[in-house]
């Protein structure tokens, strides 16, 4: 085996661990994996029963509803992957383990990006039971949607979300006591440009011009397409979450590295908690 | 030589008989001074021109207060920090430029036994050896061989890690540093708070892996018998200065006492004791 094949193979057992570790974790938080599901389907309930009070038709009904109930889930599934990659640092300074895993000889990419494959794995699953648990409570019908696009166009999104979480995570490594803080304002000023629940035509012309550079948009926008009318992919709808992952991951890692140098020159790399 | 070898070992050969060679390290922080201003900053120095060497197979034991630089001084060598001046070499690598090559001859035990809580001690350790290549088969026989010989009771090893005593924890820990075979050993005050039969099993263990495995050991400690008992050779760290490195005998031969308590305060002019009492000693 060459050196490089070894090395990438040693990284992909590495990055194997880093799934694994997830997996142990959310068996032993089980309970509160349970509770935080029962909590988002009856957030996501709320969101939609807004349809009902509209007083429209049937069919625009349920099709208002279809599209709020996509908007919740996908927010519920990026949120997921957001969150899972920016609290990398969090939750390794809270447990303890920060220093063990950053000396560990794992390349920083294949520790981030291990991450990033459990959060879509568990954020599948998630947003999958979500979707049919609101469905089957509410009577939503949707005969015509295209599940194949729609899970195409999220895995795309994934990518670009895992950039721009990777960008994100690096601010708890060069604050511990902010940084996790300031990720949730980049993940909720994302919320708001990205006609989660309305569409972006609403919002005013500034607002719309920054919802052209969150991934959120397009796959939002996609996605509606594809379940309420069974639209297959739109290139405008790919091109652009693939120019942003092209550019936030390796962008992401190069700001993590310098934060990383910067975290290790002056002492940051501690447990707190 | 035990089968608890990891792959890793054999890849990255050692290049030198010196373990360690540090030349003249240094390493300062910035800390608040709300004396000076809300927002201003002092710098502090936490290693001043430390200069050691250890040999191969070889345990040294750093003695030092709290503060004093010793868990400073394992950072660097775990590539956890960088230095601001000098350098340090593991087998002939630079620890501060070959970063991945020194992490896979490195591994650490801290006095805080760094655990997911509610992870039990074999899903730790098993999520610990992946990034050391080690393959689920591997760790399979290899985890309870490992905590065997820690001395680690093998019913309790799915329980959660909260649910160990500090003990036992600590126990797991050596398990963990152990598992992956490590060429350099960072022991950071190992038997902290650790009752004294536990005390006594990990001294015991310590010896044990010296005896069996081409280990060299970095022992930094309060603990004055523990270092006598352990250690070729100890070194006292004081305020970032390395102010001896040598065998017992000849600490005590250079300051004309009998104990290394007598010798810390003929070097420092202050008395270990006080020192313990008030809380600065590392704990």
């Amino acid at each position: 085996m060459s050196s490089y094949v070894l090395t990438f193979r040693n990284n992909l057992v590495g990055l194997a661990g880093i799934v694994e570790r997830n997996v142990y974790l959310t068996k032993r938080y089980l309970l509160w994996d349970l509770a935080f599901m029962v909590w988002t389907i009856a957030n996501t309930l709320t969101i939609v029963f807004i349809a009902r009070v509209a007083n429209l038709p049937p069919a625009q009904e349920n099709r208002l509803a279809t599209e709020l109930l996509v908007g919740a889930v996908i927010w519920a599934f990026l949120g997921i992957i957001f969150e899972f990659v920016t609290e990398t640092v969090a939750w390794e300074r809270w447990e303890g383990t920060i220093e063990y895993t950053f000396m560990a000889p794992i390349s920083r990419t294949m520790h981030l990006f291990g991450m990033a494959a459990y959060a879509v794995l568990y954020g599948m699953i998630r947003a999958t039971i979500l979707f049919f648990a609101v469905i089957a409570f509410i009577g939503i019908h949707v005969p015509d949607a295209n599940f194949g696009a729609a899970l195409a166009l999220l895995a795309i999104a994934s990518l670009s979300f895992m950039g721009i979480g990777i960008m994100t995570s690096v601010l708890p490594l060069i604050s511990p006591e902010k940084g996790a803080q300031l990720g949730f304002i980049a993940q909720g000023l994302m919320l708001v440009v990205s006609g989660v629940y309305y569409p972006v035509s609403v919002m005013p012309e500034w607002m719309q011009w920054i919802s052209k550079v969150s991934p959120a948009t397009y796959v939002l926008r996609g996605d509606r397409h594809a379940i309420v009318s069974g639209a297959g992919m739109a290139w405008g709808d790919v091109w652009p979450m693939l120019v942003i992952a092209v550019v936030a991951t390796p962008l992401g890692l190069a700001i993590f590295h310098r934060g990383e140098r910067y975290a290790k020159r002056h002492g940051k790399l501690k447990r707190s908690g | 030589m035990s089968t608890l070898a990891a792959p890793h070992s054999t890849t990255v050969p050692a290049r030198r008989d010196a373990a360690v060679e540090v030349k003249a390290l240094r390493k300062t922080f910035r800390r608040r001074d709300r004396s000076a201003g809300r927002f201003a900053k002092r710098p502090w120095t936490a290693l001043d021109d430390v200069t050691f060497t250890i040999g191969r197979g070889e345990c040294v034991a750093i003695l030092g207060q709290n503060g004093s630089g010793k868990s400073t001084l394992v950072r660097l060598l775990s590539t956890l920090l960088i230095n601001d001046g000098g350098e340090a070499r593991i087998f002939g690598h630079d620890a501060f430029r070959e970063e991945h090559t020194i992490r896979t001859l490195v591994n650490r035990v801290s006095v805080e036994a760094s655990f997911f809580k509610k992870m039990s001690a074999d899903e730790n350790l098993s999520y610990a050896a992946r990034f050391y290549n080690m393959t689920p088969r591997q760790t399979k026989a290899a985890i309870p061989e490992i905590l065997a010989k820690v001395g680690f009771p093998l019913e309790r090893r799915g329980d959660a890690m909260e649910h160990l005593s500090r003990g036992m924890q600590q126990k797991v820990a050596l398990a963990r540093a152990l598992l992956t075979s490590p060429v350099l050993l960072l022991l950071d005050e190992p038997t902290t708070g650790l009752d004294p039969r536990s005390k006594l099993e990990v001294q015991e263990f310590i010896r044990e892996v010296r005896r069996e495995h081409d280990v060299t050991i970095l022992l930094c400690t309060h603990d004055m018998s523990e270092a006598e008992a352990l250690a070729d050779r100890i070194g006292l760290l004081d305020r970032g200065r390395l102010l001896f490195l040598e065998p017992v005998e000849d600490v005590k031969r250079r300051f004309g006492v009998d104990t290394l308590e007598e010798a810390f305060f003929a070097a420092t002019g202050r008395s270990y004791e006080d020192d313990e009492d008030r809380g600065v000693i590392g704990r």
